[in-house]
């Protein structure tokens, strides 16, 4: 059977992740939510010592708690705070009080490199049904309210003027957001998360121009660094995840050099 | 029914009221133009109308067919968010290729459905706005300065389009304009705003009004004349509000008003 190769199972999930992250990423760029994207990833390690500790899915508690740092960033901008400066406190505190409760979990043998920075070659069965199950997910709700999403993205008043609410298109960028990172964690870890959100959908904006196209192309590079590194990785034992991102890194290097940087 | 009416709404950002007990309402087939200096809220009063900003008091009733059809003060495209001008006219409605072709053609811009929306001089921009607007079909049109970065071809021609997109639709339009000499004779009704209704009526009836001439300045008794030709009247400086607007129609320079 196919799936028993571990990198057969392991570059589906690496091509999984990048199809969600392609239409999410193209946003967060658009929004320039590539910090918001950061810290709801750094958060999702609280998530995992959580699942841990209430012996819950990991998937499960790095959804919940990344969808509450998203939510609480959300509620709390707008009250005195700068943007970063809420995320910085956030997302850095989120972390550091992950790191922390991993270690009181001292009965269960935890890698924490693992979630730090993904373990793709490990990736199980389950854990392909989860990552495309979510990654579908992902697709489907960003696929259903593209247009809403695009006309929020260009301007709120214009969405108001439509009769779409940002707000509520915001709040689906967040979900979409927080499974994504969920999803991501295994593959690449939660360091590297907002690299596979950016680093192909920047790639991807040279070659662009429709939105549309921007977010396909963004999955291809994405699925391409996943393949490439994974074989890199294999070729030259180094980590995958880290090699994955060092691809689509190049990529994007790449893409910019061929078309120039356009303003 | 009103198209839309507001019944003594109060408007704060924060601890600043922006607009305090407005009440008006739009009928369907008049154009109603909204003046008054910087600062007097006519932004904010079209961004009640169209639900961006919620009044704090009073309350804004929008009859239940209504389609909105907004031009915004200008629209910045993050570069990094490539959009065609053809995939921009289609969103979010959804307009066929063949609507698309005929709303360009319009606008007076047939050649420009495959340029980058980022890559449009501030004209162009405007007229592309004005045919997103139109595709949808409103029976309202709410344009917020609409014709800044026109020349004064263009600007004239855009009011015309207006014109007659209301002759054949029959929608009510709200617009704010600084163009006083255009938009007055162009207007069924004008509202001096002023954080409140200052004055209204037709442009005749406004344009003689203290409150008006107390704002914008006349000193020969407000005849509607003076706005067609005079364009380098002094204003009053003595009444504490902000009066600086831009009489220039340099394509360039009319950029920076606001």
């Amino acid at each position: 059977m196919m799936l028993d190769d571990f990198m057969t199972r392991a570059t589906l999930a690496g091509i999984g992740v990048a199809c969600a992250a392609a239409p999410l990423g193209s946003f967060v760029v658009w929004r320039r939510m590539a910090y918001f994207g950061d810290a709801t990833a750094h958060a999702a390690i609280l998530g995992v010592a959580l699942s841990l500790a209430l012996q819950i899915s990991i998937f499960a508690g790095a959804v919940a708690v990344a969808l509450a740092m998203a939510l609480t960033v959300t509620l709390l901008t707008g009250r005195g705070y700068a943007m970063d400066t809420l995320l910085g406190v956030l997302a850095h505190s989120a972390l550091a009080f992950g790191l922390v409760a991993v270690s009181f979990l001292s009965g269960i043998r935890i890698d924490l490199m693992a979630y730090l920075f993904g373990d793709i070659l490990a990736v199980s069965r389950g854990d392909l049904a989860v990552i495309w199950g979510g990654a579908a997910l992902v697709v489907g709700l960003i696929g259903w309210r593209w247009s809403a999403l695009l006309t929020s993205t260009l301007s709120q008043d214009l969405a108001h003027a439509s009769g779409i609410d940002p707000r509520r298109e915001q709040l689906i960028l967040t979900l979409a957001l927080a499974i994504t990172v969920a999803v991501a964690i295994k593959v690449v870890g939660v360091l590297l998360i907002a690299a596979m959100l950016i680093i192909p959908a920047a790639a991807a904006r040279p070659l662009s121009r429709t939105p549309e196209q921007m977010a396909l192309f963004a999955a291809a590079l994405g699925a391409v660094s996943a393949v490439a590194g994974l074989q890199s990785a294999y070729v030259l034992d180094t980590p995958a995840g880290p090699s994955i991102v060092c691809v689509a890194a190049i990529l994007f290097a790449f893409t910019s050099g061929l078309r120039g940087l356009r303003a | 029914m009103s198209l839309v009416s507001v019944q003594n709404i109060s408007v704060g950002y924060g601890a600043t009221r922006v607009l305090r007990d407005v009440t008006l309402a739009i009928e369907a087939g008049e154009i109603v133009t909204i003046v008054g200096p910087n600062g007097s809220g006519k932004t904010t009063l079209l961004r009640a109308l169209i639900g961006a900003v919620t009044p704090s008091v009073g309350r804004i009733d929008r009859d239940a067919g209504l389609r909105i059809g907004y031009v915004p003060q200008k629209l910045h495209i993050d570069p990094t968010l490539p959009m065609t001008v053809s995939r921009f006219l289609r969103l979010p409605g959804g307009a066929t290729p063949t609507q698309i072709a005929a709303a360009l053609d319009r606008a007076g811009v047939p050649d420009l459905s495959d340029r980058q929306m980022s890559g449009l001089s501030g004209g162009q921009m405007q007229r592309i706005l004005l045919a997103r607007a139109l595709i949808g079909q409103p029976n309202l049109l709410l344009l917020d300065e609409a014709t800044q970065g026109l020349d004064q071809p263009g600007s004239a021609a855009f009011y015309r389009q207006i014109e007659e997109v209301r002759a054949a639709t029959g929608c009510g339009v709200v617009m704010i304009s600084h163009e006083l000499h255009v938009v007055m004779s162009a207007s069924d009704r004008v509202i001096c705003l002023n954080g409140h209704v200052c004055c209204e009526g037709t442009p005749e009836i406004v344009s003689a009004a203290p409150e008006y001439q107390a704002l914008f300045g006349t000193g020969t008794g407000g005849a509607l004349a003076l706005y067609r030709h005079d364009h380098d009247h002094s204003h009053d400086a003595t009444c504490g509000h902000d009066h600086a607007h831009d009489h220039s129609h340099d394509d360039t320079t009319t950029k920076a008003a606001e």
